[in-house]
């Protein structure tokens, strides 16, 4: 009873009790509140007709693939609907994760090849842009700068399927018909590689597997990754330079002094997305580059559940288990994306999404 | 003093131009190598003559393979799924962009959250390609025979391409949205008439990103097309290559060219159009790179 003597205000001039103004408008908006909300939708209706067509292509070919994921914990069985699968709980997981079988050391073998084709990445690849972009920075011939940038930049606009092919000529094996690939002939005429395993091919030996992705990787895209470096390199006003110079900055030490911190935000941005993205590896490149015999280094857990799935036709049919595979490495993966983009928003306000 | 300054400065010169030139020439040579080798003569490219310069001209790799219907069939198809799926691609996420980019818009975060979190977890390739094969069956029993046609409208969207229209959307003041609309423009004029000029760099990267990768696709349309009548240019490539490596295959070659000229002479013309377009469309693609970094 108290509550509601106070919502009313006594008026000593004409003696009456009236409601609190504020609070009527207050409990009308309460009131309102959904009205309101319908109301403005309405009034925007063409705003979230806009939004259809993107929701439509999202929910059925982004979200909806994410129920198939149910057959994870399910009996795998053909032509039954996915809900109607025998329900198995964590067994598909447990068979990966800890099963001490051949298939569950074939699960960590890809997570490991996964982690270690992207880690080498990132020791290898990551730094080869930053060297570029400097070296740009040094040509001030307007004409060869462009004209290295136009080169470097251009196998980045070659399809996957386009570069594989190349990589598979260039170091294919010496056969009935034709000899060895260019590059393997000059990698044994240099004597790094022996003539066996140039004669056999480079793509069929598992030990040359990584350096094979690793390299093609920087040759496809050290070019455009320096784009992001040069934009930050050519920020760098000339009068810091030349103030360096009459400090008596010789050419390293302005790099130490003038070109390293003023990159240094770009870098340690793309250094984070890297770590980000650790555990997504691109999958049609090792897909188009790999066999049976480079398993070994080359199967990551994208194609081990390409395999497992029946989708390249042949060899056991899982849906379940390659959905459950796939399922633990995204999981993680998705947990550093999360932690990277919290660390370069602390890091810099700049949020990568 | 001045004499060493200018000596490391000349050391930095000469190593810089060393350096990019060898990488520039790394970056060039396959193309050039490729290109000499699809017009050498058999026994030059068999026995690895052929280094840099073509050896013994021939040009019947190409003649054959100009006159190969599935090969034109292959490059009319990826032209349709380049097409169309840019159109279409375009179409949806400059509707999205837009609609997201709007402040008045309810549960915006909600749909923005919609959006990310397909940047950071996808259900696979497995459950994917599941997806994609009951919904091909829907539109089999739609009507639409021709597989192509998921491929242009499910696959390609990027949750990326639309955040970087948001995001030049929301860079367009609101005042002259205000004044289009005091002027009595609907919302769709304010969309066409201000902001898709407004932010025609943008637009242009954008759709840049999602014909190069409509271009280059290959491993879902592989997947998903049935009829080998559909197939685009880089699953025919791919299996030619499978061919052309398979030593069944290769012993019973009887062209005058060797089988690797036939496969060069198909990654030529599988690049040649990029290589045309190139020059005028590599400022955007520089572009796009510095707009990878989102402020919000």
């Amino acid at each position: 009873m108290a509550e509601k003597v106070s919502e009313l205000i006594f008026d000593e001039q004409t003696k009456t009790y009236s409601m609190d103004p504020e609070q009527v408008v207050r409990d009308d908006v309460e009131k309102h509140h959904w009205l309101n909300t319908a109301k403005t939708i309405l009034k925007d209706w063409r705003l979230y007709l806009m939004l259809v067509p993107m929701l439509f292509v999202f929910i059925c070919w982004r979200y909806l693939p994410m129920y198939e994921l149910l057959g994870s914990f399910k009996l795998s069985q053909t032509g039954v609907e996915v809900n109607d699968q025998l329900y198995l709980g964590f067994s598909s997981f447990k068979t990966l994760l800890f099963g001490g079988t051949e298939l569950s050391m074939e699960f960590w073998r890809a997570f490991r090849n996964t982690f270690l084709l992207s880690f080498y990445g990132l020791c290898f690849g990551f730094p080869m842009p930053i060297i570029l972009a400097l070296f740009f920075n040094e040509i001030k011939s307007n004409i060869m700068r462009s004209t290295f940038q136009v080169l470097t930049y251009l196998p980045k606009f070659m399809s996957t399927v386009v570069m594989t092919t190349l990589v598979t000529m260039l170091v294919k094996e010496s056969n009935i018909v034709s000899g060895m690939g260019v590059i393997s002939q000059a990698l044994q005429a240099m004597g790094i590689i022996s003539p066996e395993v140039a004669e056999a091919g480079l793509l069929k030996n598992p030990d040359l597997f990584r350096t094979i992705y690793q390299v093609s990787g920087i040759w496809e895209g050290a070019g455009y990754d320096s784009i992001v470096y040069f934009a930050a390199v050519i920020a760098i006003s000339p009068t810091s330079y030349e103030a360096a110079q009459i400090d008596g900055a010789g050419k390293m030490a302005q790099m130490r002094y003038v070109v390293l911190p003023s990159i240094l935000s770009t870098v340690v941005i793309m250094l984070i997305t890297r770590i980000g993205s650790l555990l997504s590896v691109g999958y049609e490149k090792v897909l188009l580059l790999y066999n049976s015999n480079t398993w070994v280094t080359a199967d990551v857990v994208s194609t081990f559940s390409y395999r497992y799935g029946g989708m390249g036709g042949g060899g056991s049919s899982q849906p379940g288990l390659a959905s459950a595979a796939e399922m633990i490495n995204n999981l993680i993966g998705m947990v550093l994306v999360i932690g990277a983009n919290a660390i370069a928003r602390k890091a810099s306000d700049v949020s990568l999404y | 003093m001045k004499r060493k300054l200018a000596a490391s400065e000349l050391i930095f010169k000469i190593l810089s131009y060393l350096f990019l030139g060898i990488f520039a020439l790394m970056c060039l040579y396959p193309f050039v190598f490729t290109l000499s080798s699809s017009i050498s003569s058999s026994e030059a490219v068999d026995s690895n003559q052929v280094i840099l310069l073509p050896k013994g001209i021939q040009f019947d790799a190409f003649k054959t393979m100009f006159t190969d219907n599935l090969f034109w069939n292959a490059y009319a198809n990826t032209l349709f799924l380049t097409v169309f799926g840019t159109v279409w691609a375009l179409g949806v996420a400059i509707l999205g962009g837009y609609a997201l980019s709007k402040k008045r818009l309810l549960f915006r975060k909600g749909f923005n959250f919609f959006l990310v979190f397909t940047m950071w977890f996808s259900a696979g390739i497995v459950p994917q390609y599941l997806n994609y094969v009951k919904t091909r069956d829907i539109f089999n029993s739609l009507g639409i025979m021709d597989d192509k046609w998921l491929i242009v409208i499910a696959m390609g969207m990027a949750a990326m391409n639309i955040i970087l229209l948001r995001n030049a959307f929301e860079g367009v003041p609101s005042e002259i949205e205000e004044a289009a609309i005091v002027d009595g423009a609907t919302e769709m004029q304010v969309l066409t008439k201000v902001y898709i000029p407004m932010s025609k760099s943008t637009i242009a990267t954008v759709t840049l990103f999602f014909a190069i990768s409509r271009w280059n696709g290959y491993f879902w349309a592989r997947q998903m097309i049935q009829n080998s009548n559909e197939y685009p240019l880089q699953v025919f490539i791919r299996l030619k290559l499978e061919d052309y490596t398979n030593l069944e295959y290769l012993a019973g070659w009887s062209e005058n060219y060797s089988a690797n000229s036939a496969i060069y002479a198909l990654i030529i013309c599988a690049v040649i159009p990029i290589l045309i377009i190139y020059p005028f469309i590599q400022k955007y693609f520089a572009k796009g790179v510095n707009m990878g970094g989102v402020k919000e």
